[in-house]
């Protein structure tokens, strides 16, 4: 059987899109999906700072407000910043570390549907009576309250998108300790794997705590169970706590890699091995490590009393020094560089400085006595998106620039990209920077409007023209996408030239089965080295032979879908009699498509040795 | 390796060690079994026995649990061999993610 490009129609397409198991494919959903959400969720933000921009606004009423701010947190983070991430680790990381795939191709497209399902349930709330509104830490003595089911939707979407994102993670982690090519070291791993591997890990002890969580208070909410009710001998600040042990974490799987990414960016444009390698790798385990241990900074107001608040307050600061290393290694690197300025690189330029402010605002929110000066004002809404947009988000539109022609062999326009980031970076400082001060002066977070002559009137304006200009560099961006894609002018294995790691050595994109031999890894920045030695490509480790490959499969599919029909009967089982039968219904169909992938053997396909040399010598790039 | 099976066919494997040494390990299995009955009926007495209050009987009873994982971890499941350093790391920043959690919760949120 010959395996190896065959041309399709577009029903083909969609079809092989909903059955891929291969990481690459994969990581191309994960990168729609998340702009998707990444898109909503601006959208969501657009409607706040629309609202916000004068005094006394009705642009929307003050319910809506609440559903609006849930619902931008929420997609944000869960929807739009994990998956995007996931969509650069899938693509990047198994290439990196020299891998054909993941080690569980058939548990990653589990992983991306279980989150693509639970991302719609929870939108879909929009349409069916309203979205969550108790913000998105949803807080249990204001979320039992709530009426309607919108905070249903945000128990029972994050459970199915949080199932997804786990076992993405520990996919990675299988992935990175099992697999990595003849020769490829842990110390000899690019940082964006290191990253990754660290976030994995995270995920792998954050996540359950949320599991937890929102289980608790689905029994709270749905079941007739009273874990989170004072009044019935429950305990509210559980839910805070469970939260944050989760959500603190959250925070550093997200920026552990955008700091991967811009270490690549840095060494890779500034011609230069990355300065100090080990201390970015202690670095990023210690980031790791102390990450769990500070969660209750963001409770210092409930009354931990002053040892907790001290000790936590002690924790969160020491996380400053090994950020504070990746800082100055990232100066180094530059520093002697022979830098280029590309468009990742004006990301990566604008990166440090704004991410250093977040840090220090952080270190200031740190300090438990100020904190309660600082606490649910605009302070802390400006130190939350300095560290996210001004680390993971332009992180991403960094990555997005880099690893274009990688994952689609299309180069993206440098000049578009160029004017994407200026707007996108004007517009960032233009909106959150003003809103340090009103913070300071007094603008509590979460309001929905304001009284005219407080001092907040022109300060609103400014931070909802800042909205706009980062609005206009989205949609820059997205023309940039649109035309390259139409164009479609392909480029060779390492379009920007200075490439260092493995994923330069092959095509782009690269061929399903990735590496034809697995190379054979000889140091840090193996490509680089192979470069510098006068080489072409990549020493083989092994002789050319059968590559043994997975089969598509569509139970993934079917196994989200099935948690998707009987959350709709969870949440509606107490009002409505046919609540039970769906559920029952859903999980049948989870189930039994689980009983159908153990019962049935698939052993995957070998594309054979013939195949392979004749794709050489035609020159094809599959 | 010693968990592997001895029929390989591999001339090059001492047969004669790994026989002692699966023989060794069998030796520990069994102590570390009765071991663990052993533990168990001790923790059914501290609660049959008239005598002892909830203060002592529960951390008791607690501790003879985890001595007992230690004993499963070790003993049943490899984790002592060559090549389990990585489930090791895992294994032991689960129980100190635990373990935090656990303290801050009897520290400040219960009493």
């Amino acid at each position: 059987m010959s395996t190896i490009a065959q041309k399709k129609g577009f029903g083909g397409t969609i079809w092989d899109f909903l059955t891929t198991v291969d990481h690459k494919k994969i990581a191309i959903l994960y990168l729609i999906a998340g702009g998707f959400f990444f898109v909503v969720g601006g959208l969501e933000a657009v409607f706040i700072r629309v609202q916000l921009a004068v005094p006394n606004n009705d642009f929307v009423s003050a319910g809506a407000f609440n559903q609006i701010i849930t619902m931008h947190g929420t997609t944000m983070i869960f929807l739009a910043a994990m998956p995007l991430l996931f969509a650069f680790m899938n693509a990047v990381m198994p290439l990196q570390i020299g891998a054909r795939d993941v080690a569980f191709p058939f548990v990653n497209a589990l992983g991306f549907w279980l989150f693509f399902f639970g991302g719609i349930f929870l939108n879909l709330s929009w349409f069916l009576g309203g979205a969550p509104d108790a913000g998105w830490t949803s807080y249990a003595s204001l979320a039992i309250h709530s009426k309607g089911h919108g905070v249903d939707f945000y128990v029972l979407g994050l459970q199915i998108a949080g199932l997804g994102t786990l076992i993405g993670g520990i996919n990675f982690l299988v992935t990175i300790i099992n697999m990595r090519a003849p020769g490829m070291t842990y110390m000899r791993m690019p940082l964006f794997t290191w990253s990754t591997f660290v976030a994995s890990a995270m995920i792998l002890f954050a996540f359950p705590p949320l599991t937890v969580g929102l289980t608790l208070m689905m029994f709270d909410r749905l079941f007739g169970a009273n874990f989170f009710e004072v009044a019935m001998g429950g305990n509210t600040v559980i839910w805070e706590h469970l939260f944050w042990i989760f959500g603190h974490p959250e925070v550093y799987i997200l920026i552990l890699p955008a700091f991967g990414i811009f270490s690549e960016i840095f060494a890779i444009f500034s011609r230069k091995r990355l300065f100090g390698y080990s201390s970015m790798v202690f670095a990023t385990v210690l980031i790791g490590f102390l990450g769990f241990m500070v969660w209750a900074h963001h409770m210092f107001t409930t009354g931990l009393g002053p040892v907790a608040n001290a000790i936590f307050a002690v924790a969160t600061m020491a996380i400053g020094v090994p950020t504070g290393i990746k800082i100055f290694n990232w100066l180094f690197t530059m520093w002697g560089g022979s830098v280029k300025f590309t468009t990742p690189m004006y990301y990566a330029f604008g990166f440090i400085p704004s991410f250093v402010c977040g840090g220090v605002t952080g270190i200031m929110v740190a300090t438990a006595a100020a904190d309660y000066q600082y606490h649910d004002t605009y302070f802390v809404v400006a130190h939350f998106h300095y560290v996210i947009v001004g680390g993971v988000v332009l992180a991403i539109l960094a990555a997005t620039h880099l690893w274009w022609p990688k994952m689609f062999g299309t180069m993206l326009n440098e000049t578009l990209g160029k004017i994407t980031f200026w707007f996108f970076f004007i517009g960032f400082h233009l909106t959150f920077f003003i809103q340090h001060f009103l913070g300071l002066w007094g603008m509590p977070r979460r309001v929905f409007t304001y009284l005219p002559g407080q001092g907040f009137d022109f300060s609103n304006l400014i931070s909802s023209v800042g909205a706009a200009f980062m609005s206009i560099g989205v949609l820059v961006l997205l023309y940039n996408i649109i035309m390259t894609s139409v164009k479609n002018v392909k480029v060779g294995n390492d379009p920007w030239g200075d490439g260092r790691t493995l994923e330069w050595s092959i095509p782009s994109p690269p061929p399903f089965y990735n590496f034809k031999q697995l190379p054979l890894v000889r140091g840090l920045d193996a490509f680089w080295l192979e470069k510098m030695a006068g080489k072409k490509g990549m020493t083989p480790a092994e002789p050319l032979g059968d590559i043994h490959m997975p089969n598509a499969s569509f139970i993934p599919f079917m196994i989200s879908l099935g948690l998707f029909i009987a959350a709709f009967g969870a949440m509606y089982h107490k009002n409505h009699a046919w609540g039970l039968p769906v559920i029952i219904l859903g999980l049948l169909v989870t189930f039994g498509s689980m009983f159908l992938r153990s019962v049935k053997d698939d052993h995957g396909f070998h594309i054979h040795k013939e195949d392979l040399v004749e794709d050489n010598e035609k020159g094809a790039k599959a | 390796m010693t968990n592997q099976q001895l029929n390989s066919g591999n001339p090059s494997v001492d047969i004669e060690y790994r026989r002692r040494k699966s023989a060794e390990e069998m030796r520990y299995q069994v102590v570390s079994f009765s071991l663990m009955i052993f533990l168990t009926l001790i923790a059914f007495a501290s609660v049959a026995i008239k005598g002892f209050t909830s203060w002592f009987t529960v951390p008791f009873i607690l501790l003879l649990a985890a001595v007992q994982v230690v004993f499963q971890l070790f003993y049943f499941m490899h984790m002592s061999h060559k090549g389990h350093e990585a489930p090791q790391l895992f294994l032991f920043s689960g129980v100190f993610v635990a373990i935090l959690t656990v303290l801050t919760f009897v520290t400040i949120v219960w009493w």
